[in-house]
């Protein structure tokens, strides 16, 4: 098999010889083929993809793309794909994560990765528990939740990925469902076509450990109403036939409210249209915080904005330098200061 | 003897008429004070200009962990120790026969380590009495007559500087920081050092600040000058150049040889250089030098922590750059588990441990070799790592160009190991030219056909390096046992063990590609060898040559290579009767070459945060032998 830029590669080509080892009806395989549909569409060829990943059931993720991958250690793969982007920008390098290894033992990378905009991908599968060792609670379980470790429940305050990763400037953020192949498959390549650092927080359902952690947002008959599909420019609005949406409320205006429109005389001009672009991050904030049940989950791009490129300005730094003081000259680095010379 | 060629002369507008001037083989001076009075500033100065008049030398910079411990006290003394000679220099020297006291907490901490009948220079306008407090001293020590055994020369320095100053409009505070020029000056005409260098370094270094400029190269000429007309010091001394080999040369210290290593082993190799970091003493200088060298290409990446320093810089190493990470024990502790993923997937990388006091955060500021122990078993499986270290601050940069080819040519992590007394301390060095340098030849790997990611050179063992980028060899990586053949992952049990022993036998043989442990003194074996690793080498040669003066039975052999040990080192080590072994430690290479050859070598162990005395090993030389 050989690999030219010319040929228009399929799903199958980055589909690997080795035996996918996750449990019969894991949500990983859903994401694992809507990657491997995605990334035809973005005109790399594979040796130009890397895959990076830490460790958990997520991070298995290299063994099955047929691309260059590094199965690494717990929590550390977004810097290592930070290493791996610096040293060659012309790759497209990918994280596979899962929320015990990126919000708990990796949190400090992630964010120092979304701060620095390094164009790493980072696709972090929330499935609310520890899987590969058991069934443990993980920082996105609800309070209170029974596990292996928490018999009584736990008593910790969980995460909201999104609003990490937008507290810690991530300039491109977004939340898709392992079992909407086709909206995971577009943010994907959003995610892909981003300059600098993309976080896509994918709910993924363990069937064996959190069966159904995300049925009463994804299920047939209430997704509808669970679900905020959030678009730059667009309403935001949802229900079956769109006629609920968001208004800003309260005393200052800042109050997030769920109305119908034609009840109080709400008309579509109070529904607050969601920008994606805004620089300060407050709108893509505010819809981070929506929980329910007495809001919609959001799903879509909160945040897609521009800012200086981590690589780009580390190369473009060398660049400025060697022409402000020209190539480097090592005999002559050596030889500079005081020096004298022993006949 | 062999002359310096041109050497730089004394500003020759003054003249020694007056004084008796003295021709000395060597001196140890102190300079010391308060933290912020620039008293490393002063050695550096000093130390360089005498490294251009011929000198060998060896210095010893010694200051607290607080950047600015509260003033005048004696936890806030910064001290900067250089010996001179016009014969080879080993060690910074044990007793100082100056010592400058900026003030008297400086004069407190360090007054026990002068010579007796040595030359104290002190400021008097620092012995307030609320400073003399401070320090703990009762009386002032000036008064009492407890500095009789010494030659007292006090000089109203402050009063002086503001003298000559007050005309340039400086604030009293930038005054005061004249005060280490001042003292400079005085000491250049003790020691009848030429002006002209430390006047070049004030003019590129405050050349945006004229004023301050000006004021220093004032309080520099106006010491000098006093040393001159001032009744206060009746001889002069003079101290030739040293025979060393002929070359152009320059000083250096460890942490910048070590950069400079690393940069010359990127230009050898062809791969460009990476460098991944967190701040941590007394490693962050290697990181300030490297990130000044973008001009040669040079990445620099400082990261959020010590792990994600060594995680970019291994992602560098499997994208196909050189890379290298360095730290101190605290920081290698962090890192232990990347390393352990390095070892596993077989990718080239540098780690450089500056070594510092320990355990946990212990004396950032100190030296210690505790960390042995560390490089060698820090990790957990069966997990090994080339392990070699530097001697002296100038063979940092040997080492760490060592270290490259190793890393590359074996495709493994290695750990440089230096420390505290290195990294600051400098010495000459003869600059090598870069054509006289081996080439570091690299390859990265391309062809398709029959590739498998851990395929081996049947030599050297060391796997194949396919970098992402290259079409066709797209393949995977990771932390998890893989298969001998395919680089698949792999739980089968006998594949394991075969796995382990590859690992194991490519490091062991790394020893047929090193030199052999070489002996100073009795070749064919004798009465003692006296074995050091590290830093200690300079107080270990220069007593193993003194005691060999005296007619003693004892030879010296220093291991650069810990891992794997040079071939020949059982055999080096059982021609001598006995083997002792200084270490800053416990006793942490000893415990290795007993458990590795079942010899029953001696420790003298010392764990002060401070290196190994000439006398100290001396003393134990002559107990081992009987005198």
């Amino acid at each position: 098999m050989t690999t030219q830029e010319t040929v228009k590669l399929t799903r199958k080509d980055f589909q690997t010889d080795q035996e996918v080892r996750w449990c019969p009806g894991c949500g990983d395989y859903a994401i694992l083929a809507s990657v491997q549909r995605a990334l035809p569409n973005l005109g790399v060829p594979r040796e130009k993809i890397v895959f990076v990943s830490g460790i958990g059931c997520s991070s298995r993720f290299p063994y099955y793309m047929e691309t260059y991958g590094f199965h690494s250690i717990h929590g550390r793969a977004p810097a290592i794909a930070t290493g791996i982007k610096l040293a060659n920008p012309d790759l497209s390098v990918w994280v596979a994560t899962g929320d015990g290894d990126a919000l708990s033992i990796g949190g400090n990378h992630l964010i120092h990765a979304l701060r620095r905009n390094i164009g790493i991908k980072i696709v972090l599968f929330n499935n609310r528990i520890y899987g590969l060792t058991k069934g443990q609670y993980s920082p996105t379980s609800e309070q209170g939740k029974k596990t292996k470790s928490t018999p009584f429940g736990s008593v910790d305050h969980p995460f909201n990925p999104i609003s990490v990763a937008l507290g810690a400037e991530a300039t491109f953020v977004a939340r898709s469902i392992d079992v909407e192949p086709k909206h995971l498959g577009q943010v994907l390549e959003r995610a892909a076509a981003h300059q600098g650092s993309a976080f896509v927080e994918v709910y993924q359902n363990c069937n064996v450990f959190n069966d159904g952690a995300f049925e009463s947002i994804t299920g047939k008959d209430v997704k509808a109403d669970q679900q905020l599909h959030i678009e730059h420019g667009m309403p935001l609005l949802f229900g079956k036939d769109k006629k609920r949406g968001i208004r800003l409320g309260g005393v200052q205006g800042l109050t997030p409210e769920v109305v119908e429109l034609g009840v109080n005389g709400v008309t579509e001009k109070d529904i607050l249209v969601f920008d994606a672009h805004e620089q300060s991050g407050a709108m893509a904030f505010l819809l981070s915080r929506f929980q329910p049940p007495e809001f919609p989950v959001p799903i879509g791009v909160f945040r897609d904005v521009k800012r200086d490129v981590y690589e780009q300005e580390a190369h473009q730094q060398i660049e400025r330098v060697k022409k402000q003081f020209g190539e480097g000259d090592i005999q002559a680095l050596l030889e500079s200061g005081e020096t004298w010379s022993i006949e | 003897m062999t002359q310096a060629h041109n050497p730089p002369v004394a500003d020759p507008s003054h003249k020694h008429s007056s004084k008796h001037r003295t021709d000395v083989e060597s001196a140890v001076i102190r300079f010391s004070g308060d933290s912020g009075d620039g008293m490393q500033l002063t050695g550096t100065q000093f130390s360089n200009t005498s490294a251009t008049l011929g000198n060998d030398l060896a210095t010893f910079p010694d200051f607290p962990a607080e950047i600015r411990a509260p003033a005048g006290t004696t936890f806030g003394v910064s001290g900067f120790q250089v010996n001179l000679a016009a014969r080879d220099v080993y060690t910074p020297g044990d007793e100082p026969d100056v010592l400058v006291a900026m003030n008297p907490a400086a004069l407190k901490v360090n007054l026990p380590d002068l010579k007796m009948g040595g030359l104290l220079i002190i400021n008097r306008d620092a012995f307030t009495k609320a400073n003399i407090e401070r320090a703990g001293y009762d009386h002032n020590p000036l008064e009492d007559g407890s500095l009789a055994r010494y030659r007292l020369v006090t000089v109203d320095v402050t009063t002086q500087v503001e003298t000559a100053l007050r005309d340039l409009g400086l604030s009293f505070k930038e005054v005061a920081r004249a005060k280490n020029f001042w003292t400079l000056g005085l000491i250049y005409y003790l020691y009848s050092r030429p002006l002209e260098p430390t006047l070049r370094y004030i003019e590129s270094k405050f050349s945006a600040k004229p004023v301050i400029a000006e004021g220093n190269r004032i309080a520099l000429k106006a010491g000098y000058l006093y040393g001159e007309n001032a009744e206060i010091i009746e001889e002069v001394y003079q101290i030739g150049p040293a025979k060393l080999a002929p070359g152009l040369y320059r000083t250096i210290n460890g942490n910048q040889a070590a950069a400079w290593g690393a940069l010359v082993a990127a230009k050898k190799s062809g791969v460009p250089l990476f460098y991944g970091s967190y701040p941590i003493t007394p490693a962050s200088d290697i990181l300030h030098e490297l990130s000044h060298f973008k001009s040669f290409g040079v990445s620099t990446f400082q990261a959020e922590d010590e792990i994600a320093a060594i995680g970019a810089t291994i992602g560098a190493a499997f994208a196909g750059q050189l890379a290298i990470t360095g730290s101190s024990g605290p920081g290698i502790a962090l890192k232990s588990e990347a390393i352990g993923l390095a070892v596993g997937v077989e990718l080239p990388l540098v780690i450089i441990n500056v070594q510092r006091g320990g355990p946990s955060t212990g004396l950032p500021t100190k030296t210690e070799q505790a960390d042995l122990y560390q490089a060698l078993f820090g990790r957990n499986g069966e997990c090994p790592v080339a392990v070699i270290a530097a001697a002296t601050p100038s063979d940092c940069f040997q080492m760490t160009f060592e270290a490259c080819r190793i890393a590359l040519k074996y495709m493994t992590p290695i750990f440089v190991l230096t420390d505290g007394y290195l990294a600051n301390g400098s010495e000459p060095w003869m600059i090598p030219k870069l054509e006289s340098l081996p080439a570091i030849p690299t390859k990265f790997w391309t062809e398709k056909n029959g590739f498998q990611p851990f395929m081996r050179d049947p030599k050297t063992l060391a796997r194949v390096w396919a970098v992402p980028g290259t079409p066709g060899l797209e393949h995977r990586i990771g932390g998890l046992e893989k298969d001998f053949n395919s680089g698949h992952i792999s739980y089968d049990p006998e594949n394991h063990e075969r796995m382990i022993h590859v690992r194991q036998d490519k490091i062991d043989n790394i020893a047929q590609d090193i030199p052999d442990l070489d002996v100073f003194g009795a070749e064919k074996g004798g009465k003692l060898l006296v074995l050091s690793w590290g830093s200690t080498f300079g107080s270990v040669r220069q007593a193993v040559q003194t005691a060999r003066a005296q007619g003693l039975d004892v030879s010296h052999a220093q291991l650069r290579y810990l891992n794997p040990l040079p071939k020949n080192t059982e055999e080096v080590l059982r021609r001598f009767d006995k083997v002792l072994v200084p270490e800053l430690n416990l006793g942490q290479l000893a415990f290795y070459l007993r458990g590795k050859f079942l010899l029953p070598v001696i420790g003298l162990n010392k764990i002060q945060g401070k290196p190994f005395r000439v006398d100290e090993i001396l003393d134990r030389i002559n107990q081992l032998l009987g005198k």
